[in-house]
């Protein structure tokens, strides 16, 4: 019952912030507007009793991506200032884009969902046991993606330095 | 084991009897909710109650850094300085500008003190007075304590002033950098206990601190956190976000009344919770000094309850915050940047392998010692 209204609360600011961060005139306005979207997530990970993804959500995009976000912005023209509206053709495809995209997701959504609906997680996962996951070599171990993932941040990191060295 | 050493001066007897009680006479739901909600005011209570007595300390120490008497007017000892202080701040007119964006410029504080609040519930204030205390408690702590710069970003931008935005700008970057150095200072601890959760890792310290069982690199790791603990919540010597003489307040230049109340009340009670994390994860939290065998010594320490062992252990960690911030120079921007990335971020990744070859090899005191730790 209250897991009922907590999850009706945070879909419809998830729902309504989502609306807001693409229709906002102001850049930085989106910007805050996104970082509620992912305050919610947030907030559905706990609700499904996975701390773990909680935290990372928290940590990663919260208090890591928005911040990034807002100083990006911050070092633009001028962000306060109003973005015009595009032309009207321009807006028609990308309306068309979004219903496609709409359209795509939803309709895996709906076809996995009866699916995964069964293996909802009864326990809390130990970080112990996530770690050993990330970490291990075995089935169902991950050491190689990890791995991989990290080479292509360092790549990134060599990347960006590469671009604004001084010659 | 601790529990089999009478404890009658525990506040948890108390809740215990609170709980039982409720439960005898209502039904599951509303003994839930009468709990929340109370768990609810008391943090609530705390932080203010805290922050005035914060406040009253500080400026006391201050004065004595200085040579000065300090608050002496208000009450005995100037005690109720605060607490005038406090009503002053509540009934001053907050002072609407008109060219600021206005959402922004009011959600800002709210981030402040809404991180700080849900960091704050994450300490462990006595033995069972912990409201917050997920498996993951140390991630937590980092993740939400950091959403607190957005509302320092925020409000410098949302000011529409050029002070405000140059003093967000520097806290943003002095924040996102030493965060990354507290971080993997308490990923070393994290290494040399095996847990993530405050309780456990309290717990784990019954007899050995964490910061002598792991001895050099433990060491090494408890004053990186302080430093860059104290670099993140822009005091002492790293308080050049609001360098007055040049920058007016920094990012809360324009805030007047409750508002600039609020980024006051987040400033100090992150001292607060550096501290009161520090002491949790290095300095066995709320656990009283044990000696294994010294029975009748290990029973006398267990009559002082708990919460007296925490705060008397996070009140020597503020004092130290203090004595730093009064006894060094303010630091350039460079100079700080230059100290986080240069200095502090090596040493801790050096710390961190250190730690590992310790842990594996079996070289930390409980390792070592069996028989006395």
């Amino acid at each position: 019952m209250a897991n009922q209204i907590i999850f009706y609360v945070l879909a419809t600011i998830i729902a309504i912030f989502s609306v807001l961060a693409v229709t906002s005139n102001k850049i930085i306005r989106s910007a805050l507007y996104l970082l509620f979207v992912l305050l919610s997530t947030a907030g559905l990970y706990l609700l499904l009793g996975y701390p773990y993804l909680f935290g990372v959500q928290i940590a990663v995009y919260a208090g890591g991506v928005m911040v990034l976000f807002i100083f990006a912005i911050f070092l633009t023209n001028k962000p306060g200032d109003k973005v015009d509206k595009e032309r009207p053709i321009r807006r028609i495809v990308a309306a068309i884009t979004a219903f496609t995209g709409l359209a795509f997701c939803g309709h895996i959504i709906y076809y996995n969902v009866a699916r995964v609906f069964t293996t909802v997680i009864a326990e809390e996962t130990k970080i112990q046991v996530i770690g050993r996951t990330l970490m291990g070599t075995e089935k169902y171990q991950y050491l190689l993606p990890f791995e991989v993932i990290s080479i292509l941040l360092l790549a990134c990191i060599v990347g960006s330095i590469m671009i604004a060295r001084k010659r | 084991m601790i529990l089999n050493y009478s404890q009658p001066l525990e506040i948890s007897n108390l809740s215990a009897w609170l709980d039982t009680t409720l439960r005898s006479n209502l039904s599951e739901f509303w003994t839930l909710l009468i709990e929340f909600v109370l768990v609810g005011v008391l943090l609530l209570a705390a932080y203010a109650v805290i922050a005035l007595v914060l406040i009253y300390v500080e400026r006391k120490i201050t004065a004595f850094f200085q040579a000065r008497f300090g608050p002496n007017r208000v009450g005995q000892y100037g005690l109720l300085q605060s607490l005038a202080d406090m009503i002053k701040i509540l009934l001053k007119e907050i002072i609407h500008i008109n060219k600021v964006d206005k959402f922004l410029f009011y959600a800002a504080p709210f981030f402040m003190v809404g991180a700080s609040m849900m960091t704050f519930g994450a300490i462990a204030f006595g033995k069972g007075l912990q409201a917050v205390d997920f498996n993951i408690g140390v991630l937590y702590v980092t993740a939400v304590s950091s959403l607190g710069i957005i509302g320092v970003l925020l409000a410098g931008w949302s000011s529409n002033n050029k002070y405000s935005m140059i003093g967000a700008m520097r806290s943003g970057a002095q924040f996102v950098s030493y965060e990354l150095s507290a971080g993997f200072a308490l990923m070393t601890i994290v290494v040399l206990s095996g847990t993530m959760q405050f309780s456990e890792m309290i717990h784990k310290q019954e007899y050995c601190w964490n910061i002598f069982n792991g001895h050099i690199s433990s060491i090494i790791a408890f004053f990186i956190y302080l430093i860059s603990g104290h670099a993140e919540t822009n005091r002492g010597p790293f308080d050049l976000p609001e360098a007055e003489s040049e920058l007016t307040a920094g990012y809360h230049t324009e805030y007047s009344g409750l508002q600039f109340g609020f980024f006051y009340l987040a400033e100090y009670l992150n001292m607060f919770i550096i501290a009161s994390i520090a002491t949790a994860v290095f300095l066995g939290g709320w656990m009283p000094i044990q000696i294994k065998g010294w029975e009748a010594f290990n029973q006398i320490m267990n009559y002082i309850p708990s919460y007296v062992w925490f705060f008397s252990k996070t009140g020597v960690l503020i004092f130290f915050s203090l004595w730093v911030r009064w006894s060094f120079p303010r630091l350039r921007i460079d100079q700080l940047l230059n100290l986080e990335w240069k200095y502090l971020l090596p040493i801790n990744l050096v710390n961190l392998l250190v730690m590992v070859i310790l842990v594996l090899t079996g070289l930390t005191l409980t390792d070592l010692f069996p028989s006395w730790f």
